[in-house]
This record gives structure tokens, C-alpha cells and sequence, in this order.
């Protein structure tokens, strides 16, 4: 393995990605920070929700950014530098094993993905106002579940970014993206779902579910999915996208 | 003292649609796997077939032939970036699809369509590919504002390669994969879309770069091109090599030297055998009933002898095109048909 090589891709990428900071930001912040100022200030300072729903959508506002901004970090790039720019050719030509620059990518995605977990929490809480109850009792558990989430928006990224093409970018959002966030258990938490059953199930497919569910059990007190059964998940969900990934990347990097 | 380049009965077959670089430039579909697909699954295409050849260390070794013709794979193969169907590759001892990071080391690429890296400058361009061959930050520096000035490029070094002309990329493609200063350099159809002036610095950097002992493989399918730089050349054409020695040799190989075109009303039975016995003439091939070819050792001095000839035959000659000993001809001797078809 060659570590300067490696390190080397990973400063190109900080290097790409502190010069699109603002945009970047604002690419994976806008949004959730939009949703919380609509749904955790206006609809609960005027009566129409209750208060206390500001604690069960604030970890699912984390949930979103990170998964959002590990996907768009990792697919995007790799559709345009596979299919049309052959940009990535250059990196692939460099003395290292062809499979370590996609761990790169996902290591590069999963920098972003905390980056924008770490930054929408002040700011959504700051957004919020009052009657946030936030607690930090499980540090342990808060960063596994953090780190996995994490692995699984990059590894899902590296899946996705091999595997469509320039032309279904916004069929992805529309059919992968869109589905993901709305039955993701971000706005609402998974005990919700009790009166419409086969809803409850069909959601558990959905990774989103286990990252709300799991940043809600560490960081409220919120109802949710046990946070053992949610790490084990995540774990098996990150194995598998991770082994596809790899595999797809390898797949797509020769011809 | 320079590294060899070895091919052994290398095929390619390709089961999906070969890359960008190996049939022109069109939208690449993402293959799903659905039952349906089992009948479609017929598509193949044999890029290689059999292809076996040594480039000698230190040598300019010229790939000749059409589009798709094999060409690209054979350096997709050689540059780890296509994999072999069968048959082996080294570029000096390494194996280059068992021991790819050892091959890597070894060679710089400059492919066929510029592929730089569009969130960079080019001077961050060149040090990243530097830092990615291990190269040291004072070293990669010093380097980098070396080649840039040797490519015309430094007062450009800041800006990003978006906005760069198509001459300008294809110059910062090249220099990126001089920067790390490999023994062997592969350039994809180097001069395609360059003008004129750029062409002829890229041929002189070519040679300086010969000079210093290295290797360089080159496709092309300008035959001025591989006539002014290269030592040795292959022919190549449907995946198979089909004539290979020195531009000298080659041209001295096909009989006669000059080719002349001829276009009749109509070609008598008789007709071909009567040209043959013409003063000169080594070879005459007839075809489709109204063109016949003839190799000989002159050219003009053979009209007035064919067009009595003809006459005598009950012919009437409509066409004449006279090539002198070119590779052009030489290809056109070997496939039948012209390079550009």
C-alpha cells in the first residue's frame, strides 16, 4: 500500500472541497436548515405543532445533511469523472491499487458527511429558538452511530456513483433521494408509523430510518428504535454497500 | 539504458461497448442486469486478436492504423486500463496486469482526449501528480515550474484548465505525464485537433524526450506523423498487426513502390494480364469490374504504355491516381482500402 499516494488524493480532494466551501455548504445545508427554520420555528411558535416536536426533528435534520452530503460528495464527482471527463484517469494511473483511491473517496465522503452533520447542529438549534432538549449522555454510542451513518452515506455514494449513468442524475433524486428523505423517519420518529403497518415495514429497508432513529436514541429522549438493533443494522447496511461499491468501482475503473 | 515494452498473443474481445477512447466519442449506457439482456448479450467485438510484438528499450515506436482498429486498447492494455482477454504484457519485467502498481511507476500516459483535472489549476495539476508519484514538495515545485515553461504554459500556470483552448489542454496533458519523468511515455493520437504550430513542439518534445533515452509508443493515423518520428513501426488493422519494421522498410516492402489507381468504363477478361506484362509492373489487382490497381516501379512514364493498353482491350480509361511509395500505400497494399476510410 502506498501511503503518499493516498495521502496525497486525500489532500486533492480537501484542496477541491475548501475551495467550494460556500457552495458546497450551501449545496448540503440550505435545505435542512430550511425544513427546521419552516417546521422546527414557524409551524411550533404558532401553535401548530407542539414544541416538543422540535426534539424529534432536529436528529432527523442531522440525519438528512450527513446522508445527503456523503452521497453528493462521493456520486457526483465519480459520474462526471467516469462517464464524461475522464477525469479520474489521472488518479488511476498513480503507483497505488486501483481500489484504494475509491477508499479515498469514501473517506473523503465521510469527512464531508461530519462535517455537515457537525455544522447543522449548532446552526438548526440556533434556528430553533428555545425548548430544545439536546443531551450528550451517550458520547460513545453518539459517535458510533455518527461514524456509521457516515460510512453509510459514502459507501452509498460510491454504489450509486457507479452504477448510473450522467443522464439519471435527476431520475436518482426524484426515485432514490426523494423517497429516502420523506420515508426516512427524519420528520416524524418510526413509532409514528404504528397506524399504517405495512408503511412501518416497508420503511425499514430504508437506511435513513436507522441514522434518524439512531442520532433520536442518542441525543433525546424521544421513542425509537432500540439503539443496539440500530447500530447492528447500520453496520450490515454499511457492509454491504461498502462490498458493492468497492466492487462496482473496480468493475467500472478497467474496461 | 531504458525500458522494453513485450506483447505476447495479447486479445481483447469486448463483451459491452469498448471505451471512449477506443470508438469515438458517444454516451456510454449503463448495462442492467435483466433476463432480457441474456439475448442481447451476443454483442462482441474483437478489438485484439493474437497481437504479439517487442518495442526495444529506448525506442519511438509507432502504432499505425484506422479508427478502431485496436489501436487505443493496445495501450488501454499496456496502461493497466483494459484488461486482457487473454495473453500477457510487460512493460520491462513487470507483468503489467499482475503487478499494475510496479507497471504504473514506470509510465506516463497522455491519452487520447484531454482528461485533466477541471478543479484544479494547472500548476496545482501538475504538483498533485507529482505528490501522487511520491515526489517530494520541493522537487514537485522545481519541476513544475520546469515543464512549465518548457510547454509555453507559465503564464497560464493560475488559472483553471476550464477555460484552456483545446492546444493548451493537450500541452498540460502531456507535460502532466512528463512531470514524474517516466522511462516509458505513451501518447494516444497525440496531434489530433492540434494546429500545425503546436503539432511541430510536440514533435520536438518528443524528440528531446528520446533523447534522454526513454521510450516512447505513439498512435497515430497520420502517416507524415509516423514517417518524422518514429524508428519502428506496426501496422495494424482489425486487431491484427498486419506489417511491421522500419517507415524504410516498410515502404521498400511493397512491390514496386508507386501505386496507380485506375478507373475504366469496364474491365475486359483479358485486360488485367496485358497490364502486367507492362515494362515495371510487379502486381495488378483488379476489382468490381471497373477498377484496377497496378503496382510498379514508375509512375507517370506508365500512362501512355496503359492507355494503349486499354484501347487495344476495347477499354476506356476514366480515372488515374498515382501515389508514390508512401506507408499510405503501403497500408492500402495490405488492407485494400485507404487509411481515412
Amino acid at each position: 500500500m502506498n501511503w503518499k499516494t493516498f495521502y496525497a488524493m486525500l489532500s486533492r480532494d480537501g484542496h477541491v472541497a475548501r475551495r467550494n466551501l460556500i457552495p458546497m455548504l450551501v449545496q448540503n445545508l440550505l435545505q435542512p436548515l430550511l425544513l427546521t427554520m419552516v417546521f422546527g420555528r414557524i409551524l411550533t411558535s404558532s401553535g401548530m405543532m407542539q414544541g416538543a416536536y422540535k426534539n424529534v426533528l432536529l436528529p432527523g435534520i442531522i440525519a438528512i445533511s450527513m446522508v445527503l452530503s456523503g452521497i453528493q460528495a462521493v456520486a457526483m464527482p465519480l459520474i462526471a469523472e467516469f462517464q464524461f471527463t475522464k477525469e479520474i484517469e489521472d488518479r488511476l494511473l498513480a503507483p497505488m491499487e486501483t481500489v484504494w483511491l475509491a477508499v479515498e473517496k469514501i473517506i473523503a465522503g465521510m469527512i464531508q458527511a461530519m462535517v455537515s452533520g457537525l455544522v447543522v447542529i449548532p446552526a438548526a438549534w440556533l434556528l430553533m429558538g428555545s425548548g430544545v432538549n439536546l443531551s450528550f449522555k451517550q458520547p460513545l454510542e453518539f459517535a458510533a452511530v455518527c461514524f456509521l451513518v457516515a460510512l453509510l452515506s459514502a459507501a452509498g455514494g460510491l454504489t450509486l456513483g457507479c452504477s448510473i449513468g450522467q443522464t439519471q442524475i435527476g431520475l436518482m433524486f426524484s426515485m432514490v433521494v426523494a423517497p429516502m428523505m420523506m420515508f426516512g423517519c427524519a420528520y416524524y420518529p418510526w413509532s409514528a408509523l404504528a397506524s399504517f403497518k405495512v408503511l412501518q415495514y416497508a420503511v425499514l429497508v430504508n437506511p435513513l430510518v436507522y441514522a434518524s432513529e439512531g442520532l433520536r436514541g442518542t441525543l433525546t429522549d424521544v421513542p425509537h428504535i432500540p439503539l443496539l438493533i440500530v447500530i447492528g443494522v447500520l453496520t450490515v447496511m454499511d457492509a454491504i454497500l461498502l462490498v458493492v461499491g468497492l466492487n462496482r468501482f473496480q468493475a467500472k475503473a478497467v474496461s | 539504458m531504458g525500458i522494453g515494452i513485450k506483447i505476447e498473443e495479447l486479445r481483447k474481445i469486448y463483451d459491452t461497448p469498448p471505451p471512449m477512447a477506443a470508438r469515438g466519442f458517444s454516451f456510454t449506457p449503463i448495462r442492467t442486469k435483466s433476463p432480457k439482456d441474456k439475448e442481447k448479450k451476443k454483442f462482441e467485438v474483437v478489438a485484439l486478436d493474437k497481437v504479439s510484438f517487442e518495442i526495444r528499450p529506448g525506442e519511438v515506436f509507432g502504432l499505425l492504423g484506422p479508427n478502431g482498429a485496436g489501436k487505443s486498447t493496445t495501450i488501454g492494455i499496456l496502461t493497466t486500463r483494459t484488461r486482457p482477454t487473454s495473453g500477457r504484457a510487460f512493460i520491462g519485467e513487470y507483468d503489467v496486469w499482475q503487478q499494475q502498481v510496479a507497471a504504473k511507476r514506470l509510465i506516463g500516459v497522455v491519452p487520447q482526449r484531454p482528461n485533466l483535472d477541471f478543479a484544479l489549476t494547472a500548476r496545482e495539476i501538475l504538483l498533485f501528480h507529482g505528490a501522487y508519484f511520491g515526489q517530494s514538495s520541493k522537487e514537485r515545485a522545481r519541476r513544475t515550474d520546469e515543464i512549465l515553461e518548457k510547454f509555453k504554459l507559465t503564464d497560464r500556470a493560475d488559472g483553471m484548465v476550464r477555460g484552456f483552448s483545446g492546444g493548451m489542454m493537450q500541452r498540460l496533458s502531456i507535460a502532466r505525464a512528463m512531470m514524474h519523468d517516466p522511462e516509458v511515455l505513451f501518447l494516444d493520437e497525440p496531434s489530433a485537433g492540434l494546429d500545425p504550430q503546436t503539432r511541430l513542439l510536440l514533435w520536438e518534445i518528443i524528440r528531446d524526450y528520446h533523447r534522454l533515452g526513454k521510450t516512447i509508443v505513439l498512435t497515430t493515423h497520420y502517416m507524415d506523423e509516423a514517417d518524422a518520428l518514429c524508428e519502428r513501426l506496426a501496422i495494424i488493422d482489425h486487431g491484427k498487426i498486419i506489417a511491421q519494421g522500419t517507415p524504410q522498410q516498410l515502404k521498400s516492402s511493397i512491390p514496386g513502390g508507386y501505386l496507380l489507381r485506375l478507373r475504366f468504363d469496364r474491365v475486359p477478361e483479358d485486360m488485367p494480364a496485358s497490364l502486367r506484362a507492362l515494362p515495371g509492373v510487379s502486381e495488378v489487382r483488379a476489382k468490381d469490374g471497373t477498377s484496377v490497381d497496378v503496382y510498379a516501379d514508375r509512375g507517370g512514364p506508365l500512362i501512355s504504355p496503359i492507355v494503349n493498353t486499354a484501347q487495344a482491350a476495347g477499354a476506356e480509361l476514366h480515372d488515374v491516381h498515382i501515389s508514390e511509395p508512401s506507408l499510405e500505400t503501403l497500408f492500402l497494399h495490405h488492407t485494400g482500402r485507404s487509411l481515412r476510410d
